[in-house]
């Protein structure tokens, strides 16, 4: 086996743009979540609104490439608005329920055919990179080292993503230093002591939906920025996937989200690399080479249990810091 | 308001596609090189043209009407005997070319499979059509065998309207275990999809695979179904219960246990769709508008008896009336003696059972079997518990017919590829204004 | 000090006769045909009720009288079917929970709120109002509340002094026994400068060794020129140390009265011991003497 192949094969994932692209949308969550309590399965819908957003605004309306990153973040705002109204006074496993739903219609509205001049359907969207790449401050050429040797796209992408994840892991750490993260996690702890407090609970948790709805729309760009946007992307598992992301790496920690993204792409890939390999080698005779791959889905699932189970609190949380609380 | 009259196509498939798609310059080099067989209208007058050519079945279609409308301008022209028209337009813009059906051969139509592009009227097909970086523009329409039929606003509404009940009652199956757990565990369970896929592939495999009987294959799968839960409850649910995790935990760990199931079923039946042995398919007209194929009869009587039976269940067996009790106040229920822990078992017996059999009846229906059935229904199962009230069972009854009828009846005014948006909405606005859900009792949950 | 020497007991509160809905000479809080019902069930049923300024006053009653009901009522934290209460002069009808907090009037919950996965002091600088950091924008930027929290600090700290909690501040809140997050609740209420403490059974599930303290520290509430309307189950606690004392019995208020009146009037006796015939009334709370009115009162 080609063990020097497979090594390189994923530990260029520590800097995918997907790795960045979901780690971004887990600092979402893990505020959504992990400080605020806010059961969020939506997140998808987020990303979408990011991706579709960025993607639209610039082949149906000419934006440049930053406004279409304003369009995604606006986008998000008003989808946080619209699903917090409704949802935010009921309780968690209502919350969950709503946000999958309205997450979904978010992403059927897109697949359908019925706006397909603008959404390109099930087809998604493609070719809009051209004014991203313009800005590119990158000269020509390839630069890098062994894996990690990319050309002046890939570098401008990636770079891209990491300011931004940069920037939202120093807001989210700002931010839960302060006072108004004192506020929130008391939220989490209890809303109803909160409010006796004299807080406006319901404000803090819309502040705190749509910061984290950003973060995930941002998430969205990043992913969408070096390649396409496909509906297919958006659906339910992908929010699960940021979920385990999150429980991983420990809801209620400033870099459990970028460690667990960055463990789960790596392993992710580890596996694809090793089990067809295995599989082809004759290693894993029960297996065919598709089955392999699929194995690895099956052993998210399974991880997702285990961690909730076994270490709620992620490979960086304190013990104490978070614990599940029933409402 | 009038009832809209709608067009259906027929046959699904037509036959014959026609006409490979000319280019432009080519089309334009046709009708210059041959103008007097093409049927064309102010062609002279205008720089601008727009041409096509109707054949079915390689024949060419003359006396065919075309009109072609936009800015401010309209023609109409017939094709020629081989088929060919084209029309001078007087600016480089978009205009809607409509092909009249009524002017085409009996049981030939204008076919949109494969195309987006065309939108059917009264009048016939149009296609909104622009020129490229030439000056003419190659139009054509896909011709196939079919027939437009008018079915009234009212027999479309009734044969949906079935429809609806027959989806609301399989879903009730699925609902109402989902509804129990919920009720006696407290666990929003997202792995009763995995039963309801597990259901429809325990009875592939024996009655395909194994080439089984029907009706030793189906209840089989149903046991078994059964059995799983049984099985999930003594490995998975009763240790977490005894170990306290809360309500949020429980729903993690099944929604991991979801995915997981999600994908050993994809491992073991790839991303194929199969199909249940043929049980009469075929729709029989009952009365007026109604027609149902025998399996669609079968599957209602069925899901009517189950539920039935699930009704009496709960209403005068002790151990059904036990379940609501716990349902009702788990920690009362524990304190008059009720043993928690074999309701509990119980109900998640009868609840896989119930949401295997809908199962199977849901691959008769959508038709077909695959991996992620079961999730691709799921979060119509939670509107309908939702809507009707979590944890009580006649709410997921009422809640399920109310998701099945709307997904159905939707597509009278929706496009049928964002069907399910419908219950979802409604779900938010019902957890708007009534939280606890139309059955549910009124209680702080927010 | 025992408790039944209250010096501080203020008198002459009401206007004319006493009775059930008596006006008062310096009400704080005044509410008006408060109805809320449960599935038929009426929970609470108030015509008119004043709670006097400057004062303790007490609101017993059997369980399920609808005291508890009645304070998340007032405090916004339900909505009553019917009625008008106003705070201070001003109308709080609807008004939600955080903004009546606000205001002034600040409650505890009869079951503990202590934000578990905070620390002590953390949970008593959520307590302060109107900081700066607590807005969005204004949070990311800490020189500019870095003072204020700073403040709050020092006063939060002088409160966990006064509330012996002072060695803990820096404990999880979780970690607490069910007395010290009691008095943790009302120090961190304390934080806002409330100026009318409401508090939900604030001896429930309270170790003995600690009811004194948390007596005196009610009794101290007082003393700084806060009004304080409790519910208790315990009729010696309420004896000891309320200036007035209000009974509520299904829903409605049967009796109110200075707390000596009160307890020997018949509809009290029968409200408590018809419902509670078989429960002691007297010795919940260890340490306070128990007097004679209790054992007139079982028969």
């Amino acid at each position: 086996m080609d063990w020097g192949a497979i090594f390189s094969n994923s530990v260029v994932w520590i800097v995918n743009p997907e790795t960045i692209a979901y780690a971004l949308a887990t600092v979402g969550l893990a505020i959504h979540f992990g400080y605020t309590g806010l059961l969020n399965f939506g997140q998808a819908g987020f990303m979408a609104l990011g991706a579709y957003g960025y993607a639209i605004s610039i082949l149906t309306f000419g934006f440049p490439w930053w406004a279409g990153i304003l369009v995604g973040i606006a986008a998000s705002v008003l989808f946080a608005l619209i699903l917090g109204i409704p949802t935010l006074r009921l309780r968690a496993d209502y919350l969950a329920i709503a946000t999958i739903a309205l997450a979904e219609v978010v992403r059927l509205l897109f697949q359908t055919t019925t706006f397909d001049a603008v959404t390109g359907s099930a087809d998604g969207l493609g070719g809009y990179h051209d004014s991203f790449r313009a800005a590119n401050p990158i000269p020509k050429g390839t630069y890098g080292f062994g894996p990690f040797t990319y050309n002046e796209t890939d570098w401008w992408v990636r770079i891209f993503g990491i300011l931004l994840l940069a920037l939202a892991v120093l807001i989210t750490w700002l931010l839960m230093r302060s006072p108004w993260g004192r506020v929130v996690k008391g939220i989490r702890e209890d809303e109803d002591a909160v409010r006796a407090l004299g807080k406006n609970v319901f404000s803090y948790k819309m502040q705190a939906l749509i910061l984290g709805g950003v973060f995930g729309s941002l998430g969205g760009v990043v992913f969408a920025m070096p390649s396409a946007v496909i509906p297919a992307v958006y659906v339910p598992s992908l929010t699960f996937f940021l979920w385990t992301i999150l429980l991983l790496g420990g809801a209620a920690t400033i870099f459990g989200p970028v460690l667990g993204s960055v463990l789960f792409w790596v392993i992710m890939a580890f596996l694809s690399n090793l089990l067809p390999r295995m599989s082809e080698a004759g290693l894993l005779p029960f297996m065919s080479n598709q089955q392999a791959n699929i194995t690895r889905f099956i052993l998210v699932g399974l991880a997702l249990m285990l961690i909730v189970i076994f270490r709620p609190q992620g490979i960086l949380g304190n013990k104490k810091e978070l614990t599940f609380n029933a409402r | 308001m009038v009832p809209a009259q709608r067009f259906r196509l027929l046959m699904k498939r037509p036959i014959m596609l026609l006409f490979a798609v000319l280019m432009a310059s080519m089309a334009f080099a046709m009708t210059a090189a041959t103008p007097a067989h093409a049927d064309s209208i102010n062609t002279d007058k205008y720089q601008y043209v727009f041409s096509g050519n109707v054949k079915y079945n390689d024949k060419p279609l003359s006396g065919v009407e075309i009109d072609v409308t936009g800015n401010g301008y309209s023609a109409k022209v017939k094709t020629d005997d081989k088929g060919q028209w084209s029309v001078g337009v007087p600016e480089k813009k978009k205009y809607s070319i409509t092909l009249v059906e009524s002017t085409l051969p009996k049981g030939v139509i204008v076919s949109q499979e494969g195309t987006d592009r065309i939108t059917i009227s009264d009048k016939g097909a149009t296609i909104e059509a622009e020129f490229g970086l030439t000056d003419s523009k190659s139009v054509n329409f896909f011709l196939g065998q079919g027939v437009r039929e008018t079915v009234s606003f009212f027999d479309q509404f009734v044969g949906r309207a079935i429809n609806g009940l027959n989806f609301g009652l399989m879903l009730a199956l699925a609902s109402i275990g989902l509804s129990l757990v919920f009720g006696t565990t407290g666990i929003s369970n997202f792995a009763h999809a995995e039963m309801v896929t597990f259901g429809a592939l325990m009875a592939l495999t024996f009655s395909v695979i194994l080439s089984w009987p029907v009706w030793v294959a189906f209840p089989l799968a149903v046991v078994l179904t059964g059995a799983l839960g049984w099985l999930q409850d003594v490995v998975v649910w009763k240790p977490l219960r005894i170990k306290g995790m809360s309500i949020v935990q429980l729903m993690i760990v099944s929604i991991g246990f979801s995915l997981a199931l999600r994908y050993v079923f994809q491992y073991f039946f790839g991303g194929r769709t199969y199909q249940l042995p043929d049980m009469g398919s075929k729709k029989i007209p009952l009365l007026g508008p109604i027609a149902l194929s025998p399996t669609d009869m079968v599957s209602m009587a069925i899901s009517i008896v189950m539920l039935v039976l699930v009704a009496f269940w709960l209403q005068r067996t002790k151990i059904g009336k036990a379940t609501r009790a716990i349902a009702d106040n788990s920690s009362l229920a524990a304190a008059s003696g009720i043993d928690v822990d074999r309701v509990v078992r119980i109900v998640w017996i009868f609840g896989s059972a119930l949401a295997g059999l809908s199962g199977i009846l849901w691959a008769y229906f959508r038709p077909g079997i695959k991996w992620d059935m079961g999730w691709q229904i799921l979060l119509l199962i939670f509107a309908a518990v939702v809507l009707g009230g979590l944890g009580t069972a006649y709410g997921a009854l009422v809640g399920s017919i109310i998701v099945g009828l709307l997904v159905e009846l939707s597509t009278l005014w929706i496009p049928s590829d964002i069907k399910y948006v419908g219950p979802f909405i409604v779900l938010i606005i019902v957890l708007m204004v009534r939280p606890q859900g139309l059955l549910g009792r009124r209680e702080r949950i927010g | 000090m025992p408790a039944d020497t209250n010096t501080t007991r203020s008198t002459g509160l009401h206007v004319g006769e006493v009775r059930p809905g008596v006006a008062k000479v310096d009400p704080i809080l005044v509410a008006d045909n408060i109805t809320r019902s449960f599935g038929g069930l009426k929970a609470v049923d108030v015509d008119h009720v004043e709670i006097p300024r400057h004062a303790i006053t007490a609101l017993i009653g059997p369980n399920g009288a609808g005291k508890t009901t009645f304070f998340n009522l007032l405090t916004g934290f339900d909505k009553p079917d019917t009625g008008e209460w106003s705070f201070d002069g001003k109308s709080i009808s609807g008004v939600p929970a955080f903004k009546t907090s606000r205001m002034g009037q600040v409650r505890t919950f009869q079951l503990t709120k202590a934000l578990a996965m905070l620390s002590v002091l953390e949970n008593m600088k959520l307590g302060a109002k109107a900081q700066k950091g607590e807005n969005f924008f204004t949070a990311m930027l800490p020189w500019l509340w870095r003072k204020q929290d700073d403040e709050i600090e020092q006063k939060a700290l002088k409160l966990l002094e006064r509330f012996k909690l002072d060695t803990k501040q820096d404990d999880f809140a979780a970690s607490l026994s069910g007395g010290q997050r009691k008095l943790l609740e009302m120090a961190r209420a304390l934080m806002s400068d409330p100026t009318l403490v409401m508090l939900d059974e604030p001896m429930a599930g309270v170790n003995p060794a600690l009811t004194q303290s948390l007596l005196d520290h009610i009794l101290g509430l007082k003393a700084d020129g806060m009004t304080v309307l409790f519910v208790e189950h315990d009729m010696h606690m309420v004896r000891h140390i309320s200036d007035w004392v209000i009974v509520m019995a299904e829903g409605r208020i049967v009796a109110e009265g200075p707390p000596d009146e009160v307890m020997k009037n018949p509809a009290v006796i029968d409200a408590y011991l018809g419902s509670h015939m078989d429960t002691d009334l007297g010795v919940v709370t260890g340490r306070i003497e128990t007097v004679t009115a209790p054992k007139r009162e079982k028969k």
